[in-house]
């Protein structure tokens, strides 16, 4: 009870205090209540993941029915990953906003939003009512659209912004449907009511009361086909807000299915099938269009996409595993699933700072123009290497683990002998692998074209290293990448209590199945190390010998020639041009070509815009139909008052009439009767 | 350990004797097996030059290149002797730590600034993509065969069941070999020989390494031939007492020197361009063992 009071009091004074505050303490009051509010919730989500649960039932107001506050092992996991992406976040985005420092107002409003955000993000985790859940859900939503649209003086960035608040309130509606269906059923607000509602009905009910929610949160954690928001929203948003963004809030939506697996209570398999489907359209459509794309930021939104279907690959299998009765496959599922989130969490955050350190030094993220940082970047050319290195999925870093864990759940499932389980789960393996390696094209390309070789654009000022506060928060997110390679083992004991909730099975960690299957997770942790010693050793022998014999440098080759090959550079759509060609019938790329003709030919040119093809067909074809309708009634609206004057006395006139012809009517047929 | 040694003892050979036989195909006598061993000593006392557009990851990159081939020999068995590291699931650690060398290559390549280093870094970045999903294809395949999940116990455990697990063997000897050529950017692949850059893959990607680094790719070249090879080997071994293991070994890893040298002598190099598709044909073969397991599991009955 004194932790939800100090919540809530610690936020309404960091609410009131920012506005009254000069622009530096501005920041530095948000950065202090996001620490104190993640400590506050970090102490209960400890607890929980230690096997206490917090449940605490305010008695609540006759509109909204008691309001359980249930932190259980589930949502102490969230809670944590929530918290150490939103600190890093604010002590990186303390440094990055002081560039906007004129700002006064926008800042204002900007830091509120993100303390707002974090705490309606840890409400969310915790709040098991359907109506206060909603409203914490629209907060969240609220605050991230004034996250996003930062600097709404740009047309896009206000494109991208509305863009994301219309589709998160399509969430919100869907979201609003199933808390009403069952509310109306149940008359509970309590999310136990989904329970008792979903076993005392039909499979088909539960069914469709499951695909309805997922469908709200796969909005919110950007599933294909409801991802076409992320890609604009990602790259319009400050750095830090996309990081976080990417990082933790669209894992809520994660959340939210992992939760509804927990209280809805159907078939299993079906579900899982579903899901996994999903997933790997997911996986495989995200980092598919990702290595297309020309902007830094939307790259990354694109991967997001990605890891969203890898952490769905886990949930899907885990869901098999709970409706076939295999305890390993749940187990290695979501555990696999959950460990993903926190991974991605980190290293996408870490990207996301990455480019905004490139960003705020070189003011452009578009790719092609971006060349050589790594000399005049160090730091942030290292961190970025590290994070690409780690959403690859590469040991000995911690994307590994994860993907380690989903595979190997696939290679057990695969010993079932269950025919649909035997393709889905090759097709999975397939696609997994397939992923793994478009991803290192990907990272590659992106890597390989900002840090290294010359630059391709000259900038007025030479692009610098970012101020080491901004360094200091990659730095500790480097760390714990790190440490979850290098120490699996301690991680995955950390999740065993939200898995318990999944396979209903106590003390796991002792179960002999676990047992066997942790041995090999810490052999990853000491092969991982082993790689790291012997890479070690490798480059100490290196040193010591080309030291000793060390030459002035030369220039690359080219053939002979020694001029300046800065133009001759292979650009990143070169490097992505055989996979362009293959993937094009399935890709929507714009090319505009110039060729060279004649004696004397014109400056040639080419131009490609990555477009996506989904959303051509989700949402600008019924878009453009539905235009096309409305402008059917365009000569209503003529511009002359009058009529507008008109149409509200019609309009009036006709909602007076209605209930007056209603009860005409009514005494009419009455008296008929009568007769 | 056997194995580790084995191997290592094995590319000392293994590209001698490739080059021996596209010499003997060609009609020449052909340098003595101990060449390339040789020129991998001479590179290590050469001095290196480093291009001034270079960063720290081009020094690093062969390093962590070489450091990922030697872990992923640590990984393999030998029969039922098991590699240095085994664990469950080790196959999927061994293709991925194979990964990060790729990674560093090709990042180190592109680290050059150069025109042309740029084109082997796509290709190789693009084939070594689609060979990764028929590896993985393959080892499922034979998790589902054998019921186990890490390297040793499949190996081990492969041919207990009927003897067309051996038709399978065979089918996955080819499926192995063609990624042992995609990885080593072989014939028909690509062609180690060739004088122009444009029509590199791997040797493009190495234009600028030069003394201790060049030595360690080259190594590192060999190391992976020989790595495959075993791989191959263990296909035939299952749980055969170690005298007779380690002349099945060394006799598969000399036959397979040969017909990657026989191959090289009598096969053009495929369009560059049709390569992505050849190479997916790879994982269209793990599938038709995959099938092949089912079928011997009685699952289609």
């Amino acid at each position: 009870m004194g932790i939800l009071s100090g919540f809530i009091v610690i936020l309404l004074l960091a609410v009131l205090l920012v506005p009254f505050m000069e622009v530096q303490r501005k920041g530095l009051i948000s950065v202090a209540a996001v620490i104190i509010l993640a400590m506050l919730s970090g102490i209960p989500a400890i607890r929980a993941l230690a096997g206490h649960d917090l449940e605490y039932i305010f008695p609540g107001s006759l509109a909204t029915g008691r309001i359980p506050i249930r932190i259980d092992a589930l949502s102490g996991w969230f809670i944590l990953v929530i918290n150490f992406t939103f600190i890093t976040g604010a002590i990186y985005g303390l440094q990055y906003m002081k560039a906007y420092r004129t700002q006064k107002a926008s800042l204002t409003l900007h830091c509120i939003s993100y303390v707002l955000a974090h705490a309606a993000l840890i409400s969310i985790c915790a709040i098991q009512n359907s109506v206060i859940f909603l409203v914490a859900w629209e907060i969240m939503a609220l605050s991230s659209f004034i996250l996003v649209t930062f600097e709404s003086k740009k047309n896009e960035t206000l494109n991208a912004g509305i863009n994301f608040l219309i589709q998160s309130h399509a969430c919100i509606m869907l979201l609003t449907v199933g808390f009403i269906w069952v509310a109306s059923k149940t008359n509970s607000y309590d999310f136990t009511a989904f329970t008792s509602f979903t076993r005392s009905n039909t499979q088909l009910t539960g069914l469709a009361l499951f695909l309805c929610f997922l469908t709200g949160f796969a909005i919110k954690a950007g599933f294909v086909p409801f991802h076409t928001w992320l890609p604009y929203a990602h790259p319009a948003a400050p750095s830090h807000v996309s990081g976080v963004m990417s990082g933790v809030i669209i894992k809520i939506g994660i959340y939210g299915i992992l939760r509804m697996l927990l209280l809805i209570k159907n078939d299993y398999v079906v579900i899982g099938y579903i899901i996994l489907f999903l997933s790997i359209i997911s996986g495989i459509y995200g980092v598919m269009l990702a290595i297309i794309q020309h902007n830094l930021k939307k790259l990354l939104a694109y991967h997001s996409i990605e890891n969203i279907g890898i952490i769905g690959i886990g949930i899907g299998l885990g869901c098999i595993g709970i409706g076939k009765g295999n305890n390993l496959l749940t187990y290695l599922g979501f555990a696999g699933a959950l460990l993903h989130t926190l991974n991605h969490s980190l290293f996408k955050s870490l990207l996301f700072y990455g480019a905004g350190n490139i960003y705020q030094s070189a003011h452009t993220v578009d790719i092609e123009k971006l060349g050589g940082l790594g000399k005049q970047m160090p730091h942030t050319s290292l961190l970025f290497l590290l994070a690409s290195l780690a959403i690859c999925g590469l040991p000995p870093f911690n994307g590994f683990v994860s993907e380690f864990l989903i595979y190997n759940g696939m290679f057990k499932g695969l010993q079932g002998f269950d025919k649909p389980m035997l393709s889905s789960f090759i097709f999975g393996i397939f696609a997994l692998a397939l992923i793994g390696g478009l991803a290192m094209l990907c990272f590659t390309k992106a890597f390989g074209t900002i840090f290294s070789g010359r630059p391709r654009h000259h900038f007025q000022q030479a692009p610098q290293e970012g101020h080491s506060w901004k360094l200091i928060p990659m730095y500790a997110v480097v760390l714990l990448i790190l440490l979850i390679g290098l120490f699996p083992a301690i991680f995955i004991a950390a999740i065993s209590k939200p898995l318990e909730l999944f396979t209903h099975i106590q003390d796991l960690n002792n179960h002999p199945q676990i047992v066997k299957l942790s041995g090999s997770i810490s052999m990853i942790g000491i092969s991982a190390a082993c790689f790291l010693l012997l890479t070690g050793l490798i480059l100490l022998i290196r040193n010591r010998i080309s030291n000793a014999a060390k030459q002035e440098p030369g220039i690359t080759w080219g053939c002979g020639y020694a001029g300046n090959t800065q133009k001759m550079q292979y650009t990143a759509s070169s490097f992505i041009r055989t996979y362009r060609k293959l993937a094009e019938p399935m890709l929507s790329i714009q090319k505009r070509k110039t060729e060279l003709t004649g004696i004397f030919p014109q400056k040639g040119a080419q131009e490609t815009r990555p477009y996506d093809k989904l959303e051509e067909w989700i949402i600008d074809y019924p878009l453009h139909q539905l235009k096309l309708f409305f402008n059917r009634f365009t000569f209503l609206q003529n511009g002359d008052i009058q009529f507008y004057i008109l149409y509200g006395i019609a309009f009036i006139t006709l909602v007076l009439l209605v209930p007056l012809a209603f009860d005409f009517l009514k005494g009419f047929i009455n008296f008929l009767n009568t007769i | 350990m056997t194995s580790f040694i084995l191997i290592l003892l094995a590319s000392i050979f293994f590209t001698g004797i490739v080059n021996r036989v596209k010499s003997i195909t060609s009609g020449r006598k052909g340098p003595g097996i101990l060449q390339p061993v040789k020129d991998v000593i001479r590179l290590f006392k050469k001095k290196p030059i480093y291009s001034k557009t270079t960063s720290f990851v081009f020094q690093v990159a062969p390093g962590i290149y070489f450091a990922s081939v030697i872990m992923a020999i640590m990984i393999i068995p030998l029969g039922e002797l098991k590699g240095i590291i085994s664990f469950d699931g080790d196959f999927v650690f061994f293709a991925y730590i194979l990964g990060i060398g790729k990674f560093f290559n090709i990042i180190g390549a592109l680290d050059t600034g150069s025109s042309f280093e740029g084109m082997g870094a796509s290709r190789e970045a693009l084939f070594s993509m689609f060979a990764e999903p028929a590896f993985f294809i393959l080892m499922g395949s034979f998790a589902l065969l054998t019921n186990h999940s890490s390297f040793q116990e499949i190996f081990t455990s492969m041919h207990f069941g009927s003897s067309i697990t051996y038709v399978l063997g065979v089918l996955a000897t080819i499926v192995l070999v063609m990624i042992a050529l995609v990885e080593n950017s072989r014939m028909p692949f690509d062609d180690p020989k060739t004088h122009l850059e444009l029509t590199m893959v791997h040797e493009v990607m190495v234009l600028d390494n030069s003394g201790f680094d060049l030595g360690l790719i080259s190594l590192a070249t060999n190391l992976k031939f020989a790595m495959y090879g075993a791989l191959i080997a263990n296909l035939y071994m299952g749980n055969f007492p170690l005298y007779l293991t380690i002349p099945i070994f060394l006799g598969i890893q000399f036959m397979f020197a040969i017909s990657v040298g026989i191959l090289e002598s009598f096969t053009a190099r495929f369009r560059m361009n049709r390569n992505p598709q050849y190479i997916l044909v790879l994982s269209s073969v793990s599938l038709l063992i995959f099938l092949g397991v089912l079928l011997v599991l009685g699952e289609f009955r």
